[in-house]
């Protein structure tokens, strides 16, 4: 079904990467050097998970006559801000910057890329808001760089990759949680591989689309390392948020762990309670795309049931990617209330930053509400 | 604490199979009569070879007993390895009119010296009648093969292949290519020549990757948990690269590895192979058709919702007929058939997970 009234909050949206040479401007001398002398700047850090052509990356009505989808303002605008009427979009720019090796490169590159979305796209579009990219291989180089953009309130979440170097509840990475809380960021891992591993606990596999569907499988791995960590315990006003995650995959992983744990909690003493109360209540997920059956009407509504939450669902279009035809981005069966808590409840509840935003558009630089959010 | 759990009898007065039953030995010295003299001095020099840090035990420790119901210990060694504590504590009590035997360490599956794999294998299949299925007929053996060696493992499924004491073949589903790929099909044009189905049972041991796509977990509970990402991810390349579609008469059981995810992930394969059929034209059919028709599945540590019922969702959804009873036994997290079920199943129900599914699948009166 279509959205039904105004004021949606679009949690992923997928503006296209600026070219290598485009994030020349964002540089300083020393990597604008190393870009340009070593021909870096003539390469597209297009990701392996998103090949362009491919099906699942544009929507095909949602591909340009020339240049890429969703690459300018006019096309996101025209086909994901107006048919939704999404007050807000949260914009989510993959870079390949994140499959470097070389960790002080890929700084560099998502600072740029972090600079050029508020210059090129929140500073032009005020219903945008962006997720802050950071070489999260290096923990300390993404703090520095969740420091350096906090500031800017527009940037709602840091972006981490499902597929990455190690599992990210490990407390190697915990500097990136305490600086996010610290800055009522959320926390966002958006499906995707650097492919510093195999995709799969048996290699590689075959074809992308084998690729595409271990993504949701990569997302159970990150909630038990989140869990069983006890990143939640750490920090109790996280909100973790999985983008493009897929969702029907979550009541097994419901059931198991709190089974699981009951088995194993001499293991994990800092998990008191149920796993699945814990991830209830730090753990949303974006809509799209919802793999449900076509020809069972009550599969969602079972699923839903079996989640036990209405609080986790967050509207997303995932656009330009291709899940779903023409307005329909909602699925068929949900209650009204249903729908209020996806498009707006939800997303208000997560981002902090939202909260105080959404009205009134841009209030750069105002870091004074930040401390509070932290201690709430 | 050697207490039986229960003394009750089997379910409901239900004669049952049990799926997943861990035989072991007394000590790896057991084997030396089935292997050659060359090889029990290979093994008693240079043991087994495989692609983890500790030597003799497992780098996540387990939680109880090593990993054991702490009362299925017998006088003398582990759990598994004494078959008259078997009998009177599993196969009797709880009413099992046959029990499908999972042999996993030392039969190759994982060792890196191929030649000494094939061995191995050799050696545990003869070893499995021998101890097990010739003094109790109650029980059936798996022909373990290593997978990694196609061309033996075909040799030695066809050397077994007239012996119906061999139920189906134990591959480990920790493949060191996912299993989909080309190099494992000579084992499924074996299986499916000799009728017998493939069994994948959750395995201790890498073949060589990480257990999640972004390496190693930290504890027992996240590698638990990644028998099921790893079953979801071996079972999806089983359907793309075709080998459903290419070896119809092939069945699968999954064993051990959850079944509350398949009709999740068969929904995903269905809606994302309808975006990319293009990069795989030789399927010829949605994926949950394959996986509908070709794969069973296994109880066994069965999932329990906080509102029973939602389980009789997922089986309705995966299909009544697919799912197989299984207790793992000797392993600590056991299920009980009396138990297992936190929801009323109706007696066709019951009939089928206990017994029926797999008498059909695996041709048992």
């Amino acid at each position: 079904m279509k959205v039904p009234f105004k004021g949606a909050i679009d949690c992923d949206l997928h503006p296209a990467m600026p070219s290598a040479s485009a994030l020349l401007p964002y540089l300083d001398d020393y990597w604008r050097d190393q870009l340009v002398n070593r021909h870096i700047d003539k390469y597209s850090f297009v990701l392996t998970s998103y090949p362009p052509n491919s099906p699942l990356s544009a929507r095909p009505d949602w591909r340009q006559a020339s240049g890429a989808p969703a690459g300018d303002l006019d096309a996101i605008r025209r086909q994901a801000l107006d048919p939704f009427a999404s007050r807000v979009a949260i914009c989510n720019v993959l870079h390949g910057a994140l499959a470097l090796f070389n960790e002080d490169m890929a700084a560099a590159l998502c600072s740029a890329v972090n600079d050029w979305t508020a210059k090129e796209l929140l500073d032009r579009e005020p219903r945008l808001r962006a997720s802050i990219l950071v070489p999260a291989h290096n923990p300390d180089l993404a703090v520095r760089e969740i420091e350096r953009v906090a500031p800017d309130r527009r940037f709602v979440q840091v972006l981490l990759f499902a597929m990455g170097e190690m599992l990210l509840g490990r407390r190697l990475y915990w500097p990136i949680y305490e600086a996010a809380a610290l800055h009522g960021l959320a926390i966002g891992i958006h499906a995707g591989s650097t492919y510093h591993h195999a995709p799969t606990a048996s290699g590689w596999p075959a074809h992308r689309v084998e690729d595409y569907i271990a993504q949701s499988t990569a997302f159970e791995s990150q909630l038990l390392s989140f869990l069983t960590e006890g990143v939640f315990h750490k920090f109790p006003a996280l909100k973790l948020v999985l983008i493009e995650s897929g969702v029907t995959w979550l009541p097994t992983l419901l059931w198991r762990t709190s089974k699981t744990w009951r088995g194993v909690r001499p293991e994990v003493p800092w998990i008191d309670r149920p796993p699945a109360e814990i991830l209830r209540e730090h753990v949303r997920l974006t809509l799209q795309p919802l793999d449900l059956p076509k020809h069972d009407p009550q599969a969602l509504a079972r699923t839903l049931e079996h989640i036990g939450s209405d609080r986790m669902l967050l509207f997303s279009t995932d656009y330009p990617h291709w899940h779903f035809d023409g307005e329909d981005v909602l699925p068929d069966g949900l209650s009204d209330e249903a729908v209020h808590k996806l498009l707006i409840d939800n997303p208000l509840e997560t981002f902090p930053r939202l909260r105080d935003g959404v009205a009134k558009g841009d209030n750069k630089g105002d870091n004074t509400r930040t401390n509070q959010e932290a201690v709430r | 604490m050697n207490v039986p759990l229960r003394h009750a009898p089997a379910s409901a007065g239900l004669a049952i199979v049990d799926c997943d039953i861990h035989p072991a030995y007394r000590s790896p010295k057991d084997l030396y009569p089935f292997l050659p003299a060359r090889w029990q001095e290979h093994m008693t020099t240079f043991g087994e070879h495989l692609r983890q840090g500790l030597s003799g035990q497992l780098a996540w420790p387990r939680m109880m007993a090593a990993g054991m119901r702490v009362d299925s210990f017998p006088e003398q060694g582990p759990p598994g390895s004494d078959l008259a504590l078997m009998r009177s504590q599993h196969l009797d009590a709880n009413g099992v009119e046959y029990g499908m035997l999972m042999q996993l360490s030392r039969g190759g599956m994982e060792e890196r010296n191929l030649e000494f794999a094939a061995a191995l294998s050799r050696a545990v299949n003869d070893w499995q009648l021998a101890t097990f299925v010739e003094p109790e007929p109650r029980l059936r053996a798996g022909i373990v093969v290593p997978q990694e060696d196609a061309a033996f493992a075909v040799t030695e499924i066809e050397r077994r292949a007239a012996d119906p004491r061999f139920a189906q073949i134990l591959i480990s589903p920790r493949s060191s290519d996912p299993l989909g790929h080309r190099r494992y099909w000579p084992i499924y044009e074996a299986a499916q020549r000799c009728s017998r189905p493939i069994a994948l049972h959750v395995q201790g041991f890498s073949g060589g990757h990480a257990s999640t796509a972004s390496g190693w977990p930290t504890y027992y509970m996240q590698e638990h948990y990644a028998a099921t990402t790893g079953m979801q991810n071996t079972l999806t390349s089983l359907v793309f690269e075709g080998v459903f579609e290419r070896f119809p008469d092939l069945k699968v059981v999954l064993i051990e590895g959850g079944f509350a995810w398949a009709p999740a992930l068969c929904w995903r394969m269905d809606k994302h192979w309808e975006r990319m059929r293009k990069e795989v034209p030789h399927l010829r059919r949605p994926p949950s058709e394959y996986v509908r028709a070709q794969c069973w599945f296994t109880t066994q540590p069965i999932e329990e919702p906080e509102t029973p019922a939602h389980l009789a969702d997922v089986i309705g959804w995966l299909g009544w007929d697919r799912l197989m009873f299984s207790t793992d036994y000797p392993h600590w997290d056991f299920d009980h058939p009396q138990h297992v079920f936190k929801f009323q199943l109706t007696e066709a129900q019951k009939a089928k997970v206990f017994r029926d599914n797999a008498k059909a699948l695996y041709g048992l009166q």
